[in-house]
């Protein structure tokens, strides 16, 4: 990782009174693809547009390779955004469109004829050119809106949850041609979605946001992994978040029973959250598991079984396995000691960003 | 017929009582003469220097003042558009308000604001400032025009731009569009419908007005309007005055064909 490529500085951002960003700092390294996560609200999209130039941060500044771009407008900087709404220019045929960023240029008629017939090919929308914009799809608006900002060669290209429109099936085959076209380009993505999939498929690094904090930033097994929080592990996928005791290094106890686990530092006799993934929660017999419980809920999901397990205290697991157990049967939980996580408490509730690279 | 048709009913008779009726009734006294005879001269008499030079005058007052209405809301609409709903909301209901008002009576306000010894010259003398001499010439007209129009120029421009969404706009800015680029190249061809829909709305009546040339110009000025009306009025003569009229309908009827075409979706048309 050489020098960043964008590189937000104590960026403070508040609407209306209300602080959206809060003393919010991030470094994207060139080539990477980053994703901005979060619930509706936690500033994500807030944090696009202040690297877009579409918002002016209250306090701090904005280091683009080196330079502070803090005040420069949009159409000065080297990147290129793609909305959520696609956002193309509806009295313009799908060329123009595409050809828009390129004639504001002053490029040659030729050059600008080659670099079309390249960015439909890259989106694989060859003959297109002359159709009307409003007789595309949705997945395809979307394609020629990434085309369109392509051509211009931005080191930098903002996506603001720009499958958020569309069906599953195409939003799914659109999160691989991002991640080959991100390849084929080797240019910077800066990636806002409220989708975990999405974030944890296409990311190399995954920035977890809440309430304008970083919650926790690291690759997608980082986060998966090892949730910095209750607030990630609880956003990330399913989990069991459960109050238990760090009884000393090595060793939790969870409702009364002792897990060995593999986390140190946490202190004796500490209460601390631990976050066990369903998949990580072993179903056994009674007599060999840590705790005993009763399965009080199935549900067949295609590749799994969604259990319930509710132990003695009334705490219900959630457990996803591919045997099936029948209703009421006692089974034992059995978690190996790496598949627990250890977290401290949160403080508060907006506690102060965690960051964990 | 089915029970939906049955309501259109009241407008059918409506329009039979009030638009096609008298509508005929202008083709049958344009075409023919007092003794009921088919002539062509009541709309050949256009020709005659007094009443082509007060179509001339109609139509380039008309159009000055269609263009100075434009230059004025095209660009309050941009700034509407931008303003959050409660306050853009205000701000045109304080355009429309002054249609709440007679109309004869802002014109006559401005008659007496106007005026060689009106409220404004009287403001100029007491600061010993020149005085203007504005009443009774074109340049009044205009200003009535422009005052009256106004509202219609904005309101259909700043209905279009309300539907641009936002994001359309940061794109182009994004893809390295200044202002002046955005404006041509988004703003405009964007507004089009609003835009040939506010021209339709201001030049017709500016072109077909009399009552603002008689106030406001004195009897000095003559456009066709105050031509057609004294026919009626004065001279009595509704042949004339309707083969006129015929004349000032053709003259709409091809300046908005040559404007629609602009409007290519025709989702701003007001006719």
């Amino acid at each position: 990782m050489s020098t960043p490529l964008i590189d937000l500085q104590h960026i403070f951002k508040s609407f209306d009174g209300e602080m959206v960003l809060d003393d919010l700092n991030l470094t994207v390294p060139e080539n990477s693809f980053v994703t901005l996560l979060g619930p509706s609200g936690c500033g994500k999209t807030t944090t696009l547009r202040i690297i877009g130039g579409f918002e002016k941060p209250d306090k701090g500044s904005v280091i683009f390779d080196g330079n502070d771009i803090t005040l420069l407008p949009p159409n000065k900087r080297q990147l290129n955004t793609v909305f959520q709404k696609y956002a193309l220019f509806p009295h313009m045929s799908i060329s123009e469109n595409i050809a828009f960023g390129l004639t504001i240029r002053g490029k040659s008629r030729d050059y600008i004829d080659d670099k079309i017939k390249y960015a439909l090919k890259l989106v694989n929308l060859q003959g297109f050119e002359n159709r009307d914009v409003n007789s595309l799809s949705g997945g395809q608006q979307q394609r020629i809106a990434i085309a369109r900002a392509i051509v211009n060669e931005p080191r930098l290209l903002l996506l603001d949850e720009p499958l958020g429109a569309l069906d599953l099936k195409l939003r799914q085959d659109m999160q691989y041609e991002l991640i080959r076209l991100k390849n084929q380009l080797g240019i910077t993505f800066i990636y806002v979605t409220h989708d975990q999939e999405e974030a944890l498929t296409m990311s190399d690094t995954i920035v977890v946001m809440n309430q304008g904090y970083i919650q926790q930033m690291g690759t997608p097994e980082q986060i998966y992994n090892e949730p910095a929080n209750a607030f990630v592990a609880d956003f990330i996928g399913d989990s069991n978040i459960i109050g238990a005791t760090m009884l000393h290094d090595e060793l939790v106890e969870i409702f009364g029973a002792q897990f060995p686990c593999v986390d140190k530092g946490f202190g004796t006799n500490k209460p601390v959250d631990v976050v066990i993934r369903p998949e990580d929660v072993e179903l056994v017999k009674p007599e060999d598991g840590t705790l005993k419980g009763h399965v009080t809920h199935i549900i067949f999901k295609g590749v799994h079984y969604e259990m319930e397990v509710t132990t003695e205290n009334g705490y219900e697991w959630l457990v996803h396995s591919t045997k099936c157990f029948d209703m009421g049967q006692e089974v034992g939980i059995h978690v190996d000691p790496y598949n627990i996580q250890i977290m401290n408490k949160p403080a508060s509730e907006d506690e102060e960003a965690i960051v964990n690279v | 017929m089915s029970d939906r048709k049955l309501l259109s009913f009241p407008y059918i008779i409506w329009m039979i009582g009030f638009t096609i009726i008298p509508l005929a009734l202008i083709f049958v006294f344009g075409l023919t003469d007092r003794s009921g005879a088919f002539t062509f001269e009541n709309v050949a008499a256009i020709a005659r220097a007094d009443h082509a030079k007060a179509l001339g005058l109609s139509l380039a007052l008309s159009s000055i003042s269609t263009l100075i209405c434009l230059l004025l809301a095209f660009p309050l609409s941009m700034i509407l558009r931008g303003k959050k709903l409660g306050s853009a909301s205000f701000v045109v209901f304080i355009f429309i308000l002054p249609m709440w008002m007679n109309f004869l009576l802002r014109t006559l306000a401005w008659q007496t604001l106007l005026e060689k010894n009106g409220v404004i010259n009287g403001f100029l003398t007491a600061l010993h400032l020149k005085n203007i001499a504005i009443i009774n010439t074109p340049g009044a007209i205009v200003l009535g025009m422009v005052y009256n129009f106004l509202p219609f120029m904005i309101l259909p421009i700043y209905n279009t731009m309300s539907k641009i969404d936002d994001s359309i706009i940061e794109a182009a800015r994004d893809l390295g569009a200044n202002f002046g680029q955005t404006l041509l190249r988004i703003w405009l061809p964007l507004s089009v419908p609003g835009i040939v829909s506010g021209i339709t709305m201001v030049f017709v009546p500016a072109l077909t007005t009399f009552v603002i040339s008689n106030i406001l110009g004195g009897s000095k000025i003559l456009l066709i309007g105050n031509v057609i009306e004294e026919e009626f009025t004065k001279a009595s003569n509704w042949n004339l005055g309707s083969g006129l009229s015929i004349v000032m309908m053709i003259f709409i009827l091809i300046s908005m064909s040559v404007i629609a075409k602009y409007d290519k979706n025709g989702e701003g048309a007001a006719f």
